[in-house]
């Protein structure tokens, strides 16, 4: 078993029309057992800056107390705020670092380009490789589900609420299929003037 | 022609119509007139059957059956309730939520599934082929004893082969209600509670807490139900639909099905309702 499988979770964010959607399980496992259902795998970084990191709980933990000092630090020195992009390569770098001993975790960043309020998502793999579609990305256990889903439901130009149907029903939909993700999902619908967080009602089994 | 018949072929000039074709059943389809028959690599210890679960550099060859269950039996004053999940996992991935765990053996004999699905699918359908050929041969039904060392007796024949089995039989004969354990390493014992599967870890703790002998009927299910619903919320591989079955002396009946998402949100509003009022 891999140990980016040891505590289970489903992530995927997409584009839509000049917003961007994050969504994740809610379920904190060891292996077969499911501990807790109210944990968090996605990160405010900024006013329009999410992270998701799906993978080892620990190191979910451990990446983003060290993403969130990183990013303060840039943001004293520079006195603006971390462009999605920005932040994306800096994110890349640092687990560039751990090249021959990497954090367990697969990042998806979504957000708003500050200024432009341009939508912008990306993934990377345990070691920083960065991903940049056009359309979307996913990660966790339940990838290969995802893939499957949102493939199927994605179409350009989604507007806020309509982004919103998409992103659950691919997220509920894909982790139902997987034994290790689930237990509750949180959505986030990334706008110019609001964000919108809702808990989704799942199966619990 | 006396070559030929030496080295113990028949004649190849008769055309294979006229061969018997019996033979050719017995030669090439062991499996139909013996069921206890399986198909066994040509080793002089087919024990070594699992060196090929390695690959030529000594991994791992992964091979997923299905897996992952909860099931549980009790017996109470009225008789014996079973109940399970109806999950099938290959690995971490959900294949069916829809699985019958139940094996409806005959009117007086339940069967549970758990292990390896296809192990216990089959030896479970040969199992009832039995008891039927039993009670045909002895106008009476099998005793729930005697289906059960008939069952254990067989798997036992490919003990250490990779066999997968743990089932609980439920029955009522003569004797009166029975219940029995049996698996795949040998074990076949009676008893009044028991559970089965990755997830009876959890379905034990709530039955030891709620299991008494004089329960009620609609007690007894819902023991049932309510130890299989949280196991299936904490067990990763369990889920899907509830199923109860109830053993009386008039023979089986089937409670009914309850998918786990309903029972979530029901056993959620009972405990709202609870801690409201205090």
């Amino acid at each position: 078993m891999s140990i980016l499988a040891y505590n289970g979770g489903a992530m995927v964010a997409m584009k839509g029309e000049n917003c961007v959607s994050i969504a994740a399980d809610r379920r904190f496992g060891i292996q077969a057992q499911t501990l807790a259902t109210n944990f968090e795998k996605i990160f405010e970084m900024g006013p329009h800056l999410y992270v998701g990191l799906p993978g080892l709980a620990t190191d979910t933990q451990t990446v983003m107390e060290k993403l969130r000092f990183r990013k303060n630090l840039y943001e004293l020195k520079e006195n603006r705020p971390m462009a999605p992009k920005v932040f994306s390569a800096m994110l890349s770098h640092m687990l560039y670092e751990k090249r021959f001993g990497p954090f367990f975790v697969e990042p998806v960043v979504a957000g708003l380009e500050p200024k432009t309020y341009e939508p912008f998502i990306c993934n990377m793999d345990l070691i920083g490789c960065i991903n940049q579609p056009k359309d979307f990305v996913v990660g966790g256990t339940a990838s290969a589900q995802l893939y499957g889903m949102c493939e199927a439901l994605w179409e350009p130009n989604l507007g806020p609420d309509e982004l919103f149907e998409t992103t659950s029903q691919a997220l509920i939909n894909a982790f139902d299929r997987d034994a290790i993700s689930g237990w509750g999902a949180t959505v986030y619908i990334i706008e110019k003037d609001k964000i919108t967080i809702k808990n989704l009602k799942t199966r619990m089994d | 022609m006396s070559l030929i018949e030496l080295c113990g072929m028949e004649s190849f000039t008769a055309p294979k119509i006229d061969r018997n074709f019996e033979d050719d059943i017995s030669k090439f389809c062991g499996n139909f007139s013996c069921n206890m028959e399986l198909g066994v690599p040509p080793f002089s210890n087919p024990m070594q059957l699992n060196q090929f679960s390695k690959d030529e550099s000594g991994r791992d060859i992964k091979i997923q059956f299905d897996h992952g269950t909860t099931t549980l039996g009790f017996m109470y004053q009225g008789g014996v309730v079973l109940s399970v999940d109806s999950r099938a996992t290959g690995g971490q991935f959900i294949g069916s939520q829809t699985m019958k765990k139940i094996v409806e053996i005959n009117d007086f004999l339940l069967g549970t599934l758990a292990g390896g699905a296809a192990d216990c699918v089959y030896w479970d359908r040969v199992l009832a082929k039995q008891c039927r050929m039993y009670e045909l041969r002895n106008r009476e039904r099998i005793s729930v004893a005697a289906a059960s060392k008939l069952m254990s007796n067989m798997v036992y024949n490919y003990k250490g082969m990779g066999l997968s089995i743990g089932m609980m039989l439920a029955g009522w004969d003569k004797r009166g209600p029975q219940l029995y354990y049996i698996d795949s390493e040998g074990t076949r014992t009676p008893g009044k509670v028991f559970s089965v599967g990755s997830g009876s870890i959890y379905a034990f703790g709530v039955l030891d807490s709620g299991y008494r002998w004089d329960l009620t009927d609609e007690e007894a299910y819902d023991l049932g139900r309510r130890a299989i619903y949280h196991a299936t919320h904490r067990d990763a591989y369990s889920g899907g639909i509830v199923r109860v079955y109830h053993m009386k002396q008039t023979g089986w009946i089937h409670i009914d099905n309850n998918d786990c998402t309903d029972l979530y949100y029901k056993y959620q509003e009972e405990k709202e309702a609870i801690e409201n009022r205090v």
